[in-house]
């Protein structure tokens, strides 16, 4: 929270954090370019500060349900092999990933 | 059979029942197609192998010219469709085949129709164009220099062309509503929870809904009962029967709305809100109230102060939304994988996929989603938004409440703020292309149905009206929506708004 500055504005370094956090390696021409555009976008959206909200509850959806559950029944599930097809790397029947540990860890 | 591709679904199912195959309407939309999707951009993903051969065997199931059997559809690429590629308009799902069919694409196969291919729309759904998509652009039937609407912008430019009899849309904040009013068809966005969401690639989970985009209104109802109702595989599917539809685009379509009590939305382009409206639009729109009046409706100017912020609410939530869901797409399970040198660990193979993967509209959402939900923000932004959601709800609750009787059944405004802008004016421009969607989010952010209905033409160019109800009372829309484009139909002297399109066309060639 440090990192980020006063509402409505975001920095280039703002984004760049942001980007990290959201796993999208951009570019530098992309941080100037959503720098501009963002700030525009956040001066925008932060008019939702003008409303007068107190008392009032969120709603976090427009149908109010909760705890939906289906009958604890077992139900087939998509054959490995067909679901493995659309992965970009699988190997013995799982998906392969890339390494999570870095080699000194 | 050259003019099947102009015909009505009603008109389709006459043709069937009276002795023309499937096999034989499925070809002259594939001609269409050759012809014409080279210039639109309409389709990501066309078979006409596999549709002949689906139309064949509706030819031989014993059941043609009943229902919906033989009938051909296209689907928005957002629908998920077992062994069909399925990309949502992005890079990061090119080649992938899922695995399943999305509910709505097994009850339309259920239905007997014929999936004609996939239609092009802004990655992911973001977007008012289809200029989001990693696929090019699809253009506007009416002016090929102009923007089809979006993001369903390729089933718009599909059903408008005659590349489609009817398509399916997806809306989160407008994008069956918006992309229809542009092409000069019928879309309806659905109550939401009413029709399922499983299988369709989620952008906005809490606001997606899957809806019929049509020539005339009847169509739309007809496929809104095809792919509607319960559904246990979606968890905020609504256990209701699905009100009748067909049925009330029918009534409606008799004429008289006597009784009826109609709401024009002050804050959707009425006095002190029009900054940004054109002069044509609201034109045509007063025009089409002074019809609903003439054909008995009682309107009255209705007050929603909270809708003034939709718009705000909006691009806070459904960001927000959308950077969570798109958390899924991390190069493991399906699509793209860049970087995997065997160096590079799991963290930088995200991203760079990632990176690659998504275009830009996408990657500002998800940055501007991040940051709403982040810590220290979450309430200024988030929280806030979700708050001024309830507000706009309440709004809507009085409207049909009133006091005193002063209640109205349906809310009324313009589709659109302006008719479809050429290719290019908005994209550098995100605050610009959000406005687009100025009219539609107040219905998507309290879930309620609403529908557009062709009004007329401003500057050669379709206008749309844009009807609001309760939430189940999806019913009353396709009611007055069919009363509104009957009046039209019957002042025109043809068979519905998209014939203006044919005879344009006829007579452009016959000056060439």
């Amino acid at each position: 929270m440090s990192t980020l500055s006063r509402k409505g504005q975001l920095s280039r370094d703002e984004v760049a954090h942001l980007a990290h956090l959201a796993r999208l390696a951009v570019t530098d021409e992309e941080l100037d370019l959503f720098a501009d555009q963002l700030a525009a976008v956040l001066d925008a959206v932060a008019q939702v500060g003008k409303a007068a909200v107190e008392d009032v509850p969120p709603t976090t959806h427009a149908v109010p349900m909760t705890n939906v559950v289906r009958p604890d029944v077992a139900r087939p599930s998509l054959p490995r092999d067909v679901v493995l097809a659309g992965a970009p790397a699988a190997e013995d029947g799982r998906f392969r990933v890339p390494r999570i540990l870095q080699e000194e860890a | 059979m050259s003019d099947l591709p102009s015909m009505n679904v009603d008109e389709l199912q006459a043709a069937l029942a009276d002795g023309a195959t499937s096999v034989d309407v499925t070809r002259a939309y594939l001609d269409r197609i050759a012809a014409a999707d080279g210039e639109l951009g309409a389709y990501l993903h066309v078979d006409p192998e596999a549709a002949l051969a689906r139309a064949a065997e509706m030819d031989s199931a014993g059941t043609r010219g009943t229902g919906l059997t033989g009938i051909p559809v296209a689907l928005k690429d957002v629908v998920v469709t077992k062994g069909v590629p399925t990309t949502s308009g992005s890079k990061i799902l090119e080649g992938w085949k899922p695995p399943y069919d999305a509910t709505v694409a097994a009850r339309l196969k259920a239905a007997g129709t014929v999936l004609l291919g996939k239609t092009n729309m802004d990655e992911f759904a973001m977007g008012s164009s289809t200029e989001n998509s990693a696929y090019g652009v699809t253009r506007n039937p009416w002016d090929p220099q102009r923007i089809p609407g979006g993001s369903s912008g390729g089933s718009s430019a599909a059903v408008a062309g005659g590349l489609a009899p009817w398509a399916i849309g997806t809306d989160t904040g407008g994008s069956i509503r918006q992309p229809a009013a542009l092409t000069g068809l019928v879309g309806h966005k659905p109550t939401y929870g009413s029709v399922s969401r499983y299988g369709l690639i989620a952008f906005s989970s809490s606001l997606d809904q899957a809806g019929p985009m049509a020539r005339t209104v009847l169509d739309a109802a007809l496929l809104h009962e095809a792919i509607g109702g319960y559904d246990p595989l979606d968890s905020t599917s609504i256990d209701a029967p699905l009100p009748v539809l067909a049925e009330a685009a029918r009534r409606g379509a008799e004429g008289s709305l006597a009784g009826l009590r109609v709401g024009v939305v002050r804050e959707l382009g009425g006095e002190g809100h029009a900054d940004g409206y054109e002069d044509g639009v609201l034109t045509s729109f007063a025009a089409a109230v002074a019809r609903l009046e003439a054909m008995g409706a009682e309107v009255r100017e209705i007050s929603c102060p909270a809708f003034d912020l939709a718009l705000a609410a909006y691009y806070l939530i459904a960001p927000s939304e959308a950077s969570s869901n798109l958390a899924r797409f991390d190069g493991v399970r399906y699509g793209l994988r860049v970087g995997d040198d065997g160096a590079r660990d799991l963290d930088e193979v995200m991203a760079l996929t990632r990176e690659q993967g998504f275009g830009p509209e996408v990657k500002r959402r998800i940055i501007l989603g991040t940051y709403a939900l982040s810590s220290g923000y979450y309430e200024a932004y988030y929280g806030q938004a979700q708050k001024v959601r309830t507000l706009i709800s309440r709004d809507f609750s009085a409207a049909w409440d009133g006091g005193n009787g002063a209640g109205v059944d349906v809310l009324v405004s313009p589709t659109t703020p302006t008719v479809a802008f050429p290719l290019g004016a908005r994209v550098d421009d995100p605050i610009a292309m959000y406005a687009a969607d100025l009219c539609t989010l107040p219905a998507s952010l309290a879930g309620v149905p609403a529908i557009s209905v062709p009004c007329g033409l401003s500057e050669g160019l379709p206008v749309g009206f844009q009807i609001m109800a309760p939430a189940l009372a999806d019913d009353r829309c396709y009611r007055v929506a069919a009363a509104l484009e009957a009046a039209l139909t019957d002042e025109r002297g043809d068979r519905g708004f998209l014939d203006q399109l044919a005879a344009r066309a006829a007579t452009t060639e016959g000056a060439a």
